[in-house]
């Protein structure tokens, strides 16, 4: 177990320093010089001094590097010369609506996925079962600015439910019934298409556990079906649930930027998208290290909790 | 070869005769159908008696469908039936040539990797391992970000290259399971050369897989693009207001099918769905055509990949 960790430990640094390098050479793409572009508006003497200095423009591609490295592991990501404010507390500022919305999406998903893929299980091409599979089917190719969308125009538009339209967000401090009622619909939306994906998995999953000699023993026992489900076969079929829900909650990250674009609620993915609409780059590149960073140690801690449930995969 | 593997290689043997493989229904060709109707339409968009995508009829804005404007006409009076299959070009487009580098670069090497083995394969497997835990749709944003002004062939570029990975993994696990299988033995105790093992006893065994993935893929890439054009991260179609542009870009599109790839003259679904939102309220028409057009193609892209890998009995592979 421990050697496993340590190695995953270690290639986990690796990717990070390749995700660094990536989101560092990101400035170079730009056309032209990058610090004219990177400046925008706030271009003056003064200004370009002090971005030559923050990110070492004039010395070579490596010692660039080095100086960026060094800043971003001291938390300093650089100055917007476009807002005027530093990247990294326009991150930290943003960071906790996308932690509230995917944490709430995922309750959703999971509150759902694993009642009905049990169900869908119980009778496999049964009509429940092929009802919800041929259901999720379709909704599998529905992607979710489609979603988001639609649920705009019917319930905050044809319905006028209060709170849940474009640009009504409200903190959570401010007021938190409010709060969810403006997360609601982005929350709906990331958590079907979480709720397709971990039903899909779950449900053949559970279906190849319930063939196994100890269900049938189980069964034989007299134990409730009820409970066979949650304390038998639920734990070894939800491997794969994991390993597809950590891909997926990384995915998520990235896939709220189209939910919270449309409804302009001030998360990393609208302001990842307001950057590049003003040319922010610096927060641009600051917002893709942290998002890709996230991704992989979202995708580390499921991979180690895969390991709690089956010990097994660990010794392999 | 253990007994094991052997035994399976027998299992599956006699499961691929045809009458055991799963049929594909009528569905399936109605999906298909729908496919070619789509591609026919991107393809022929400006030969089609079609009403001009871009000609704006101030007197009929916001119309509701009829039978003159089948969808509809826009918030500047543009026919959205027309809209909508011109749009489906960039769709289209984008999913068939970012598949077409992602197989044509993942493919060979997965298959490659594969059959060699050794260090090859231990050295590939290992960069395409860094690379898939790269969160690709970030990377995509990234890179389409900072490398301006965006064309549809950046595009194209960089989603197939990030679809590379992918493909490989996919490709490597499918040649891998047909790589032990005896035929390959018998070819190779023959004194078979590696090129011909791989194009001749691999290629074909793989490429049933290789289809319905590629079909599944172009899906995932369909609706990825229209994701990246709903946050207006696309191609930037010409803003209306410049008329002299439009007539440009019209000669354009009649002329030189060419030059409509570097800079289509209409948006994209995922263009028209994002310019929709503001005027959502006056005419949901205009949100709910492109949205339908666009699930409609993901729905039978999916199927018909699903339905193959069925038919070919193929362990599920995600996207």
């Amino acid at each position: 177990m421990l050697r496993y960790v340590v190695r995953r430990l270690l290639t986990l640094v690796g990717i990070v320093i390749v995700i660094s390098v990536g989101s560092f050479y990101l400035i170079h793409l730009l056309p032209g010089n990058p610090a004219t572009v990177i400046l925008g508006t706030g271009d003056s003497p003064a200004n370009r001094a002090l971005l030559y200095k923050q990110l070492g423009l004039n010395r070579s591609l490596v010692a660039q590097y080095v100086i960026w490295m060094g800043n971003v592991l001291h938390g300093n990501l650089g100055v917007s010369f476009i807002s005027q404010t530093s990247v990294a507390s326009t991150i930290r500022a943003a960071l906790p609506i996308d932690v509230e919305l995917i944490v709430l999406s995922q309750i959703l998903a999971f509150a759902f996925a694993v009642p009905l893929a049990m169900r869908s299980a119980r009778h496999p091409d049964g009509l429940v079962d092929r009802l919800l599979s041929a259901g999720s089917f379709t909704l599998l190719s529905i992607p979710p600015f489609i979603v988001i969308v639609l649920l705009v125009l019917v319930v905050s538009i044809k319905l006028g439910v209060a709170n849940t339209g474009p640009s009504s967000y409200v903190s959570l401090a401010t007021d938190w019934v409010a709060n969810l009622e403006s997360l609601s619909l982005p929350a709906f939306t990331l958590a079907l298409g979480s709720f397709v994906l971990y039903f899909r998995v779950l449900r053949s999953d559970l279906i190849a556990t319930l063939q196994e000699e100890f269900i049938t023993m189980a069964r034989s026992k007299g134990i409730s079906h009820r409970r066979i489900m949650w304390r038998h076969a639920l734990r070894p079929s939800s491997v794969a649930l994991l390993g597809t829900a950590g891909v997926n909650i990384g995915g998520l990250l990235a896939g709220g930027f189209v939910v919270e674009y449309l409804l302009a609620i001030p998360g990393l993915g609208y302001t990842l998208i307001s950057a590049i609409a003003s040319s922010d780059y610096l927060l641009v590149q600051g917002i893709v290290l942290v998002v890709s960073v996230g991704v992989v140690l979202v995708n580390f801690l499921f991979d180690f909790a895969i390991n709690l449930i089956d010990p097994r995969i660990s010794r392999e | 070869m253990s007994s094991a593997t052997s035994a399976r290689v027998d299992e599956v043997d006699e499961a691929s005769p045809d009458e055991a493989r799963a049929a594909l229904g009528p569905l399936f060709w109605v999906c298909v159908a729908w496919l070619a109707l789509n591609v026919f339409g991107a393809v022929f968009a400006n030969v089609l008696p079609l009403d001009n995508p871009l000609y704006q009829n101030y007197s009929l804005v916001n119309a509701a469908p009829s039978l003159h404007h089948w969808f509809g006409t826009d918030d500047l009076g543009r026919d959205i039936f027309s809209r909508v299959v011109f749009g489906s070009r960039v769709s289209l487009a984008v999913g068939a040539g970012s598949m077409l580098i992602g197989f044509g670069i993942g493919a060979p090497l997965g298959m490659l990797a594969a059959y060699r083995r050794g260090r090859l394969d231990a050295l590939l497997t290992a960069v395409m391992y860094v690379a898939l835990a790269f969160p690709a749709i970030v990377a995509v944003i990234a890179v389409l970000s900072f490398w301006t002004p965006r064309t549809l062939l950046k595009i194209i570029l960089v989603i197939g290259l990030a679809s590379v990975p992918l493909v490989y993994r996919v490709i490597r696990a499918a040649t891998m399971s047909v790589a032990t299988r005896d035929f390959v033995i018998a070819a190779k105790v023959q004194g078979a050369t590696d090129r011909r093992i791989l194009v001749h006893e691999l290629t074909p065994n793989v490429a049933p897989i290789a289809v319905s993935f590629l079909l599944i893929g172009v899906a995932t890439v369909v609706a990825l693009e229209g994701a990246l054009a709903f946050l207006g991260l696309s191609v930037n179609p010409p803003t209306p207001s410049w008329g002299n542009m439009i007539n440009e870009a019209r000669t354009v599109m009649s002329q030189n099918p060419w030059l409509v790839l570097f800079n289509p003259p209409t948006p994209s679904w995922g263009n028209m769905i994002n310019e929709a939102r503001t005027v959502m309220s006056q005419n949901p028409w205009l949100v709910l055509f492109p949205s339908l057009a666009m699930c409609l193609l993901l729905l039978a892209l999916n199927f018909v990949g699903d339905r193959l890998r069925h038919h070919f009995d193929v362990a599920q592979v995600k996207l």
